[in-house]
């Protein structure tokens, strides 16, 4: 369900499976809250996904409209759900995403930039790449609210594993149209530093009374 | 001649795991909230509240700062009057790591062999840098690291002619081409000088001072704040998305080289900067 509105600050709210509609609403820097049920793999996963696809087997999950998480959690706590949970880099991921988009794969959260390739699937299956906060692992842990492994399981922290989230934030950070955020912040935030320079004050004034 | 007895060496390695990886130490904290709070360009500023919001929660005990409790970096200055006894001071180290990252409910993050990648299921070996120096204390510092960080860092053989200029050139380079990926905003060890092996450890050495204590000599004072200065005017930003803050602090430490060469090391830490130290 889409609450979208004209204040970019207001964190949008989504379910996971994504559907193709979600995705072509999301456009690149809006906050967004994922609930629903998400898939974790990392390199290792990964790896042994296109393996099993080249020897002609299935992926343990649904991959049409499901969202990857690139995440290797720390072992959960007794009586609690899963540790930290924080994404890992994904760029690492970049030589396998595209095979999976082109699968139907929706989403992918992770960070840090993507490769030109992984841009132009993103685009041609109109799906979207979100960014977590990288370090920001405690706070995402929180919003795991079921954890199961379901494949790979010998693979530790890299297994791959069924989550149920609610609200868990992230960023969109290329959208279905391949804008790049991380191209966009950037020159956004150039743009404001130059436009001010000549009056400090005012550059300093724009940051109070933030949130995000 | 001072004795120390690796049970003790287990048990302070051990708490000094656990202690690292969920509570911040203050030197970072304050120059994450400070950051926090003179960051100019709002959506910055919004992530940057949310990282101080993570660390706080993860000082409650229950979530490590982030999944990546790393690999164990561990820099040991033993007294040369020290006398270790009860067994070997390495095995007593991996055992306090071995310990500390089971009893914690860490991460186990290590391959015992780079190309073959089998888990060694206990977060050993950790990788211990070993200073020998005067006097009757062994000081330990336990910094756990991340590899999204530590695989943006880079080393290079510049020429004397180089100069500076090619230092600060391989700086920046190397921040820009970490980009997003190792969590701005980061810490940026840089070491100058030595050899090939020494510079890099130099670097990593150069993260280890905490981030309210100034270089010791005014040359190299000036030269971290310059630096500090030209990467945060990339506007890469917080997590990479535009922004003034992309790094803490620039450390620098130097050392003598040879006639021929300038070595130059960049060693990249994210905003999880963890390190707990102990003397005995
Ligand atoms: S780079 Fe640092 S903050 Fe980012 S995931 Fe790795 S350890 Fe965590």
């Amino acid at each position: 369900m889409m609450e979208k509105t004209e204040n970019i600050q207001k964190d949008i709210r989504i379910t996971a499976p994504l559907s193709r509609e979600q995705a072509l609403e999301l456009k690149a820097g809006d906050s967004v809250l994922i609930s629903g049920v998400i898939y974790t793999a990392r390199d290792a996963a990964h790896k042994r996904m296109v393996e099993t696809l080249d020897q002609g087997g299935d992926l343990p999950f649904d991959v049409r409209d499901a969202i990857v998480y690139y995440v290797g959690p720390s072992p959960a706590r007794p009586g609690n759900v899963i540790g930290s949970a924080g994404p890992t880099t994904s760029g690492r991921m970049d030589a396998y995403a595209p095979r999976l988009l082109d699968l139907g794969l929706r989403g992918m959260i992770g960070k840090g930039a993507r490769n030109q390739g992984v841009i132009d699937a993103i685009v041609r299956n109109e799906a979207v790449y979100f960014a977590a906060i990288g370090g920001g692992a405690a706070v995402i842990a929180d919003s795991i609210k079921s954890m199961e492994v379901i494949a790979f399981e010998e693979l530790g922290a890299e297994a791959v594993r069924r989550l149920e989230v609610v609200d868990l934030p992230a960023i969109v950070a290329i959208d279905s149209t391949g804008a790049n955020y991380y191209d966009i912040g950037r020159r956004a935030y150039l743009a404001e530093r130059d436009g001010a320079a000549g009056d400090v004050t005012d550059a300093a004034g724009a940051g109070e009374g933030d949130e995000v | 001649m001072k004795q120390i007895h690796v049970n003790n060496i287990t048990e302070a390695v051990k708490n000094s795991c656990l202690e690292a990886n969920y509570r911040l130490p203050s030197d970072v904290m304050n120059a994450l909230e400070t950051a926090a709070a003179s960051e100019p360009f709002k959506p910055a500023a919004g992530i940057l509240n949310r990282i101080v919001e993570n660390h706080h929660l993860a000082a409650k005990g229950v979530y490590p700062i982030c999944q990546d409790t790393g690999i164990v970096f561990v820099l040991v200055e033993l007294g040369q009057e020290v006398h270790i006894e009860g067994g070997s001071l390495e095995e007593a180290i991996n055992e306090g790591v071995r310990q500390g990252y089971g009893q914690g409910f860490l991460r186990k993050s290590v391959v015992g062999d780079p190309i073959q990648r089998v888990n060694t299921g206990d977060n050993t070996p950790a990788a211990i840098q070993w200073r020998v120096v005067p006097g009757d204390q062994l000081r330990v510092v336990i910094a756990p690291k991340g590899f999204g960080s530590e695989n943006m860092s880079r080393l290079k053989m510049l020429k004397p002619s180089d100069g500076l200029q090619g230092v600060e050139d391989f700086i920046l380079e190397t921040v820009e081409l970490a980009g997003s990926n190792p969590c701005p905003p980061i810490v940026i060890g840089v070491g100058i000088g030595g050899t090939f092996d020494l510079v890099a450890g130099l670097a990593k050495r150069a993260l280890m001072r905490p981030l309210d204590e100034a270089h010791h000599d005014p040359y190299y004072q000036a030269l971290e704040a310059s630096l500090l200065e030209k990467v945060n005017a990339t506007g890469i930003g917080p997590q990479g998305f535009g922004g003034k803050t992309t790094a803490l602090a620039v450390r620098i430490e130097a050392y003598p080289t040879h006639i021929a060469g300038l070595p130059v090391a960049v060693n990249i830490n994210c905003h999880a900067a963890r390190h707990v130290e102990f003397t005995l």
